[in-house]
């Protein structure tokens, strides 16, 4: 369960947001929602880890994950904005890279099955650079189907650049993650068909 | 052990394939050390006696140079396209996965450097047994550069004119590696032996191998807050 307490961010000399506090269950889905500028990526670097809150503590298992950083991250799978493609190796090696990186055992016909379903068949081996903006987006996409014992999944925009086949096929595996005991924050813009209605945070209430 | 060996191996073998891949930066970096290698005897004259005297600097400058030259590149990529971000979200030890970054980049810029060394001081007719020596200081010497450096890259990483700035930042680091790198050729030149020299290069090497992926480890948590 990730519990976060009493956030506060300031980006700059600029406050962001203040006394936000939240609460991921298993099986829950957290939409983070507000304006461009309000906050939504840096809320998710800031529960990921990646940058410190200005105030708050945030607790994964009641446990602060600055404490046990690592039992954290090995539950963590984190899509930023940046889809951590290096241009020079194919899908299918980033891919395979991402999970044997994060100590994870890499089979090979899973990251092609994984890279199949997700529509890259055609482009298994061509380097990275040839991809479009939503076949870069598409590689990073699909850890989620490898992945799916990391327990809590943290996705900024994970709908960008995807087309609408894509985007159906990405809620249903959000929601059979979140119906087989998972737990997924995530932000986006648009109105993704989910089954059930996902808990909405909205940072324009706790802005400053 | 096994389960920590799995991510070095894939970082180191990633690495090692990407320099693979993108050879040519690789070999602008030994093409640098050449030229700035064979520039010296245009600039300073073929007076033989000379050319043996400068030989070691001349190669430890121009392997000084050549390494900075690369280091912008450890982590740039990286940084830009997202990977960093990921690896430091993976469960492993940061320490762990920077080491295999910084060996992967040595094993692609410095080792060639290594290498071609020995071929380059002949054109100094510096005398056989001291190639030995100068080979032993550079494999020694050069890791050192290589993680000093990379704690510069770290600090200096998403910088706007980081390339400069790094070059400020390590340079009198290097100047220690230079003063006993270099010196270890002369000593066994002069007859007192090499010993010492190798030894606090060793020991330089250790030192810096236990502390510097440390340092690189907590600035490059910085550069991706």
């Amino acid at each position: 369960m990730l519990y976060a307490n009493d956030l506060a961010c300031v980006k700059g000399d600029r406050p962001l947001f203040r006394g936000l506090s939240l609460r991921v269950a298993p099986g829950d889905l957290l939409r983070v929602a507000g304006p461009n500028g309000y906050g939504k990526t840096s809320l998710l670097r800031i529960l990921c880890g990646l940058a410190m809150p200005e105030s708050g503590e945030i607790l994964w298992n009641d446990v602060p994950i600055n404490r046990d950083r690592e039992s954290y991250h090995r539950s963590l799978l984190y899509l930023g904005h940046a889809p951590a493609l290096n241009d020079l190796l194919s899908p299918l090696e980033n891919l395979r890279f991402a999970c044997s990186s994060g100590g994870d055992k890499v089979d090979e016909d899973a990251c092609i099955d994984a890279l199949v379903r997700i529509g890259l068949a055609q482009q298994l081996d061509l380097p990275a650079r040839v991809l479009s903006q939503g076949q870069r987006r598409r590689v990073g996409l699909a850890r989620l189907f490898l992945e799916a014992d990391r327990k809590l999944w943290i996705l900024d925009e994970p709908f960008t650049a995807l087309d609408v086949a894509a985007v159906a096929d990405l809620t249903s595996t959000l929601s059979e993650h979140c119906a087989a005991g998972g737990m997924v924050v995530l932000t986006t813009h648009q109105d993704a068909p989910f089954a059930k209605a996902p808990t909405v945070l909205d940072l324009a209430e706790v802005a400053c | 052990m096994s389960r920590a060996l799995g991510p070095f191996a894939a970082v180191l073998g990633r690495d090692l394939l990407l320099a693979w891949r993108g050879r040519a930066d690789v070999l602008v970096t030994l093409a640098f050390f050449v030229v700035v290698v064979c520039l010296f005897p245009f600039g300073v004259g073929a007076e033989p006696n000379q050319l043996r005297a400068i030989a070691p600097g001349v190669l430890w400058v121009a392997a000084l140079l050549s390494t900075l030259l690369s280091l912008h590149r450890l982590f740039a990529q990286d940084h830009a396209d997202g990977t960093l971000e990921q690896l430091l979200l993976t469960p492993e030890p940061t320490v762990l996965w920077v080491v295999a970054k910084i060996s992967a980049h040595w094993i692609a810029t410095g080792l060639p450097l290594v290498v071609v060394a020995p071929g380059l001081a002949l054109l100094f007719d510096v005398e056989q047994g001291a190639l030995g020596v100068l080979v032993l200081s550079l494999a020694l010497g050069t890791p050192i550069l290589a993680l000093l450096g990379a704690v510069g890259a770290a600090l200096t990483l998403g910088l706007r004119g980081g390339g400069m700035l790094l070059a400020l930042l390590v340079l009198p680091l290097f100047v220690p590696v230079l003063i006993f790198g270099a010196g270890a050729v002369d000593a066994y030149l002069s007859g007192v032996g090499a010993q010492a020299h190798l030894l606090l290069l060793g020991g330089g090497l250790l030192a810096t191998l236990a502390l510097a992926p440390l340092a690189c480890a907590a600035a490059l948590r910085i550069a991706v807050e």
